[in-house]
């Protein structure tokens, strides 16, 4: 689904590359996590994978295509919700169908409808984004980048700006809505907990310059539960990880 | 609404004592000629009704809404000139700044030289003393949009030009109303001063030829009206900018 062959990127101002040389593969339908010490250009993989940043050298191949020049290939939710507060909750998700055109209005009010309703949102259409909580913003922005219609999602740490509980509750909202929809995840976060009990597989960033990702199968199938994370080998996994992510943050 | 109401009692306490001291000093002088009383210039405000209400306020009133229209125009299309072109805010926003420096209250008896005492002399000092903080205020609208939201934008696919209708242009709705509400009092302003310098009506040229006959009192009736007219501009502004904003400081 996507693959990075030999990617390197360097910001203008930095006299070191972000990103050195990197390949990696994730396949379709995978929910694969990216996890790393802050700072380390985790999210400069995404802003690469969506087209804001392009690569110095190297190539990035979605469904086996080359991304240079292509748009729509992939849906991107960032860490803020990103709700336009002028625009009611349901006008929001019709953004990306408005700008992709070519739908009517009946038929881009239906699928927002449907979307709505599949993250629980079916009453609130016509609130305004202020209007709503946190969790619910975030479960909104994310009906938002399905209506992409891409099979590609990259969620960069859609939770990190909620409180724990509500965390929990969207962690296991979010793995119900992908075993339904099977869409290929890209997930970025910086809690191992959060990637431990979302992925099949977890590819771990080793400091700056990113030179390589490892991967880190998740010993467990789904459905999970919070009960999942305290199997010893996901426990074992977790101190790995942990200690790995310190070791490199120092 | 209840909080506002209570915030203009003390406004309301302090216009009344100020026009105490003005209706005290007045009768203390004794003077019409030099300062008419408060109640003196009610008086004259409704002696004069006839021709203020049927002549010079409409005369004032045109001037004020020829003079904001085309400020509107010119300042929204400077705004979005320098919006999409970075060598067109290069070339333009200096020049737009130094204008401002150019004091038109002199320069206005060359407009009427230039223009005659019709229309359209008053109209140009209007323009030249609305259409700056117009351009000025709506281009920060413009440049106030996060760059997350573009961002996100350009991920869906937008074009530059649905970037600007979808985002920049709600974004900057806010701006677009506080601008207006400044340039009203200004516009109003400058068409007196227009009329002031040579016309043949207006409330400008009328007060100014009371002045000529030594009638304080008829001095003061126009210049009451013209501050009334525009409070009640504003405040008709001010309501349509609450139905329409409704997610002001979000």
């Amino acid at each position: 689904m996507l693959t990075f062959k030999n990617v390197t990127f360097q910001y203008e101002a930095d006299g070191f590359p972000t990103i050195d040389r990197l390949s990696f593969h994730v396949g379709r339908g995978e929910f694969v996590s990216v996890v790393g010490p802050s700072g380390c250009g985790k999210s400069t993989i995404f802003r690469l994978v969506n087209g804001l940043l392009s690569p110095e050298r190297g190539e990035i191949l979605v469904d086996g295509a080359s991304i240079a020049g292509r748009k729509r290939y992939c849906g991107y939710m960032p860490q803020q919700d990103l709700l336009f507060p002028w625009r009611t909750v349901a006008e929001n998700l019709r953004l990306p169908l408005e700008i992709q055109g070519g739908l009517s209005t009946v038929e881009m009010d239906a699928r927002v409808e449907r979307a709505l309703e599949a993250v629980g949102l079916g009453a609130w259409g016509k609130k305004m984004p202020g209007e709503l909580s946190g969790g619910m913003r975030q479960r909104a922005a994310f009906a938002r980048t399905v209506l992409t219609g891409s099979q590609l999602l990259l969620l960069d740490e859609p939770f990190s700006a909620l409180d724990y509980l509500t965390r929990l509750s969207m962690r296991e909202w979010l793995l119900e809505q992908w075993e339904r929809e099977r869409k290929t995840v890209l997930f970025i976060t910086h809690d191992v907990e959060e990637a431990l009990f979302l992925s099949g597989r977890i590819l771990a960033a080793e400091g700056t310059p990113i030179t390589t990702l490892r991967s880190f199968p998740v010993p467990s199938g789904y459905p999970r539960s919070m009960e999942t994370l305290r199997q010893p080998e996901l426990l074992a996994l977790k101190e790995e990880l942990i200690s790995m992510l310190r070791r490199n943050a120092g | 609404m209840k909080k506002a109401n209570r915030g203009n009692l003390p406004a309301a306490g302090l216009t009344l004592a100020l026009i105490m001291v003005w209706q005290a000093a007045a009768m203390g002088m004794d003077a019409a000629y030099i300062l008419p009383s408060p109640w003196q210039v009610l008086v004259r405000l409704w002696e004069l009704r006839g021709p203020l209400f049927s002549a010079h306020l409409p005369a004032t009133m045109a001037v004020v809404g020829v003079g904001l229209g085309i400020s509107v125009v010119l300042g929204l299309g400077l705004a979005m000139l320098m919006d999409a072109s970075p060598a067109a805010e290069k070339a333009l926003y200096p020049l737009i700044v130094a204008s401002q420096t150019i004091p038109t209250t002199a320069l206005a008896p060359l407009f009427v030289l230039w223009f005659g005492y019709g229309l359209w002399s008053k109209v140009l000092v209007a323009v030249l003393i609305t259409f700056f903080p117009i351009a000025i205020t709506v281009f920060d609208g413009f440049r106030s949009v996060k760059t997350e939201m573009t961002e996100l934008l350009f991920t869906f696919g937008a074009s530059k030009r649905q970037i600007f209708w979808k985002l920049k242009l709600p974004a900057a709705l806010p701006y677009f109303f506080s601008a207006i509400k400044m340039a009203i009092p200004l516009s109003v302003i400058g068409a007196a001063i227009g009329e002031w310098l040579g016309a043949q009506s207006g409330l400008g040229y009328f007060s100014r030829r009371m002045m000529t006959q030594l009638d304080g009192a008829g001095v003061f009736a126009p210049i009451l009206l013209l501050s009334v007219a525009a409070m009640l501009l504003v405040a008709i502004v001010s309501m349509i900018e609450k139905r329409v904003i409704t997610w002001r400081g979000q």
